[in-house]
């Protein structure tokens, strides 16, 4: 019944939340709102959570965030006017503050969004217990004179970015969108986007958390899309509760005990308000991209077989983060420039499939140079002129060009999206910028490396780099079994 | 328009446009350059020692004609020595005509070929009366099942009485996409666990597997057959319809055809998956009846043999594991094995 319903509901919410005990009382938590069902169920969820007058009170402070994604989705400039007045309306009658911002955004975004902070999110039962404490004693030291609501304390109201985007900013993005070759390519380049541009609007406000509304059925799609990405190494971080890569600004994701049925169920009961609006794939034919094919073929498979959704979801919780035995990769190691997970690419010529789509073998018979290797387009030297050893690391860089810059530092599934872009130049400035950085970083590190005093930890042979080939040998000494079970 | 010149040679008209690079090459140039990729992955997966006697799982289809054609090659150069063996699973109208496939790639190809039977090995059951038995209870989807379970084994039987010391599949990189999207929908954790490799070093007594195709796709497996001119028997199963597989095999077509490197994308991911030690399957330990490599107290070839024997060939797949358990105890469950029409 509805009264049953409901309690189920909110239960699953809050179990979610209490379970996992990530959220600090008094944390500022930025909810990521598309104005779709998940996320706006997700945003009603606390609204009610925080309004509750028993002890069981939500005790974070919220803040909302909108995208506008319009110039990616090909919206006319009077359509994308007539969305963000809906979804301002929306935001007013919510009351939390919040923040709407234009994906043009990323074209003013500084490369320190993709600088991993080195912080590391307090996470430990201990630091969750003192921190419930203090904000307790918080709580009774202010009870007397103020209310209970602890969102007021930020002004419930627009405090965005502001800007509304320039005509070239807008431009840009276009011509960005327009030149990548595959819908799953967009796809992938928008969520990128979008994830940096939330980050920021996070950091910048000071939010520590970001709730995002993903489903247990759209988290089921996600895993198996990111699965035939190549994204297998990093299947926990992207569909896991919480996601820890960017250290400082954690996402997490409240909602993945909820089926799409169950949300649009109670969104419907409870007249919960979401708006409409057309995503970057709305319309195109089912074979358009990958996204697109493993949506239709899970939902597919789950009306035939319903409990296909569940069990996927239930093998992803055995998933761990932390790279498979036998591939070195501490914390410490380079990250993907866009997606910010570790890399997860092979030697060349290994016997791997990462090996076997880079080895010489396949080079050699190339009979044209890659186009892009010729290229000498890099973006102009950030450090001093005259310094020979600068001028020699410019000169580095410029030779290997762009491409290649950006491409060696990206992992295997992002490698692969950025091949259906025909040139990388037309990315935001934020990424070329900390592309040129982290290329120059490398070529100055054997360099400076004889003087650098070494920490001679268990740490340095853990770093060490597997010989190719060296996979069945160690799986042998672990004594396990290794193949497919066919 | 007039065909390129090969972009290897630049001599030759080019044939071909390689699906993994898109390179316009002749024939010649392209077999060769997928025997040297073989030759890659074998040497730099340190898959077969040099001296080894290889037994070649020959089912007469394409991957392992393919495979056995290219390893006979490359022979001098690995420095081993190779043995076909096949499997008769007692399939009437179908695994006649393969094997006649396989008989004949033998003699031309001057291979010594061992022929084991499931009913020699099993004690009289052929595939047809297991799906003879089978077809009482309920969903006849689990054929392949039993097969691929059984068939296994078969092999490794083989293998043994030919004295090999490596068993290769032809497996092909379409075969690891398949079965890492099959196993994330049936929920099997533990062998997403194990699975990635290019085959298991061989324990518990078990002779060393590996899968030399693993890295070449399809498509290209079915170019090199195409321009070696080789004969091979191309027919589906007359079981394998209803098999979930089919399921899998249908969705990688439409992924690589949305994306071409959909299936060493999906290959990678295999080889990159972690998962939590909990989902790793116990330490395996030796079989009751017959000494062979188990997870619990019967091997599955065992145990399916043994509902089978019984009248109760539900007994050891799915629902009916449960009731196998309540009578044995034994470990954890896990959903039976869906088998290829391939080795």
């Amino acid at each position: 019944c509805r009264d049953c319903f409901k309690a189920l509901y909110v239960h699953k919410f809050r179990a979610m939340l209490g379970k996992n005990r990530l959220i600090f009382p008094g944390e500022k938590v930025l909810l990521a709102w598309s104005g779709g069902p998940s996320s706006s169920s997700m945003v009603w969820q606390v609204l009610e959570g925080l309004s509750q007058d028993s002890a069981k009170r939500l005790r974070f402070v919220p803040g909302v965030v909108y995208v506008d994604e319009g110039a990616a989705c090909g919206q006319s400039p009077e359509d994308r006017a007539k969305t963000l007045a809906e979804v301002k309306s929306v935001l007013q009658n919510i009351g939390f503050p919040w923040h709407t911002v234009a994906l043009e955004e990323v074209f003013g975004l500084p490369p320190a969004v993709l600088q991993g902070s080195a912080q590391e999110p307090v996470g430990t039962e201990e630091a969750y217990k003192s921190a419930v404490d203090s904000f307790l004693q918080q709580q009774h030291v202010l009870g007397g004179e103020q209310t209970h609501q602890p969102h007021t304390q930020d002004s419930p109201g627009p405090c965005s970015l502001g800007r509304s985007p320039t005509a070239t900013q807008t431009a840009a993005l276009c011509r960005l969108f327009d030149s990548v070759r595959t819908l799953t390519a967009k796809e992938e380049l928008l969520q990128t986007l979008r994830t940096h541009l939330i980050l920021h609007v996070a950091r910048v406000h000071g939010y520590s958390k970001v709730m995002t509304g993903d489903s247990c059925t759209r988290l089921a799609i996600k895993l198996m899309t990111n699965l035939a990405l190549g994204r297998g190494a990093f299947l926990a971080w992207d569909t896991g509760f919480s996601d820890e890569r960017h250290g400082d600004v954690v996402v997490v994701r409240p909602m993945r005990d909820h089926t799409l049925k169950e949300v649009a169920f109670y969104n419907r009961l409870f007249a919960v308000p979401s708006i409409f609006t057309p995503a970057i794939d709305t319309k195109a034919p089912e074979k358009a991209s990958i996204h697109r094919l493993m949506e239709a073929f899970i939902l597919r498979l789950q009306t035939q077989f319903p409990s296909t959704i569940s069990t996927v979801y239930r093998t992803s919780e055995k998933l761990v983060k932390a790279p498979r035995e036998g591939r070195a990769a501490g914390p410490a190691g380079p990250r993907c420039l866009l997606c910010l997970c570790a890399l997860d690419v092979d030697t060349d010529d290994s016997a791997t499939a990462f090996g076997a789509q880079t080895s010489r073998l396949s080079q050699t018979l190339l009979s044209t140079p890659p186009a892009e290797a010729g290229t000498t387009t890099g973006p102009g030297c950030v450090a001093g002129e005259g310094q020979a050893c600068c001028r020699a690391a410019c000169n580095y860089v410029h030779r290997k060009g762009v491409q290649a810059q950006v491409m060696e530092q990206l992992c295997y599934g992002c490698r692969v999206n950025m091949k259906d872009l025909p040139s990388l130049d037309s990315l935001p400035p934020y990424i070329l910028a900390e592309a040129q950085l982290r290329s120059q970083r490398d070529w100055v590190m054997p360099e400076v490396q004889e003087y650098l005093i070494e920490d001679s930890d268990s740490e340095a042979e853990d770093a060490l780099v597997q010989p190719p080939g060296a996979r069945l040998t160690t799986q042998e000494q672990g004594g396990e079994n290794t193949g497919t079970g066919l | 328009m007039p065909a390129p010149t090969c972009a290897s040679c630049h001599t030759a008209r080019a044939n071909l446009r390689r699906p993994r690079s898109g390179q316009a090459l002749c024939g010649a140039c392209f077999c060769n350059a997928f025997e040297a990729e073989v030759l890659h992955t074998v040497l730099a997966g340190r898959l077969l020692p040099r001296g080894a006697v290889v037994a070649v799982g020959a089912s007469g289809g394409k991957d392992s004609t393919v495979l056995a054609h290219v390893l006979r090659a490359l022979a001098p150069q690995l420095d081993i020595s190779l043995h076909l063996v096949a499997v008769d699973e007692g399939i009437g109208g179908y695994r006649d005509a393969a094997l006649a496939a396989v008989r004949h790639q033998a003699a031309r190809w001057e291979l010594p070929l061992t022929v084991v039977a499931y009913e020699d090995l099993f004690g009289g059951w052929t595939m047809d009366a297991v799906a003879r038995s089978t077809a009482g209870s309920g969903r006849s989807r689990s054929c392949c099942t039993f097969c691929g379970v059984l068939r296994r084994r078969a092999l490794e039987e083989g293998a043994r009485l030919v004295g090999a010391t490596h068993i290769v599949t032809g497996h092909n990189a379409d075969d690891m996409a398949e079965t890492v999207l099959m196993n994330f929908l049936r929920g099997d954790a533990g062998r997403l666990a194990r699975g990635g490799g290019l085959g298991s070093p061989g324990e518990g007594g078990a002779l060393p597997r590996c899968r030399p195709l693993q890295l070449a796709s399809q498509k290209e497996v079915v170019l090199y057959a195409h321009f070696r001119r080789l004969h091979y028997f191309s027919e589906e199963c007359v079981y394998a319809p209803e098999a979930f597989r089919g399921h899998a095999r249908d969705l990688l077509k439409r992924l690589e055809a949305a994306r071409p490197s959909a299936v060493l994308d999906l290959v990678h991911s295999a080889e990159r998956l972690a998962l939590a030690p909990t989902a790793r399957p116990p330490r395996p330990g030796a079989c009751s009846r017959c000494g062979a490599l188990a997870s619990r107290a019967l091997c599955q070839a065992c145990a399916l043999l043994d509902g089978l024997n019984r009248g109760l060939p539900r007994l050891a797949i799915g629902k009916g594991r449960r009731e196998l358990e309540l009578e044995e105890a034994p470990r954890r469950s896990v959903p039976a094995a869906d088998a290829l029409t391939a080795f």
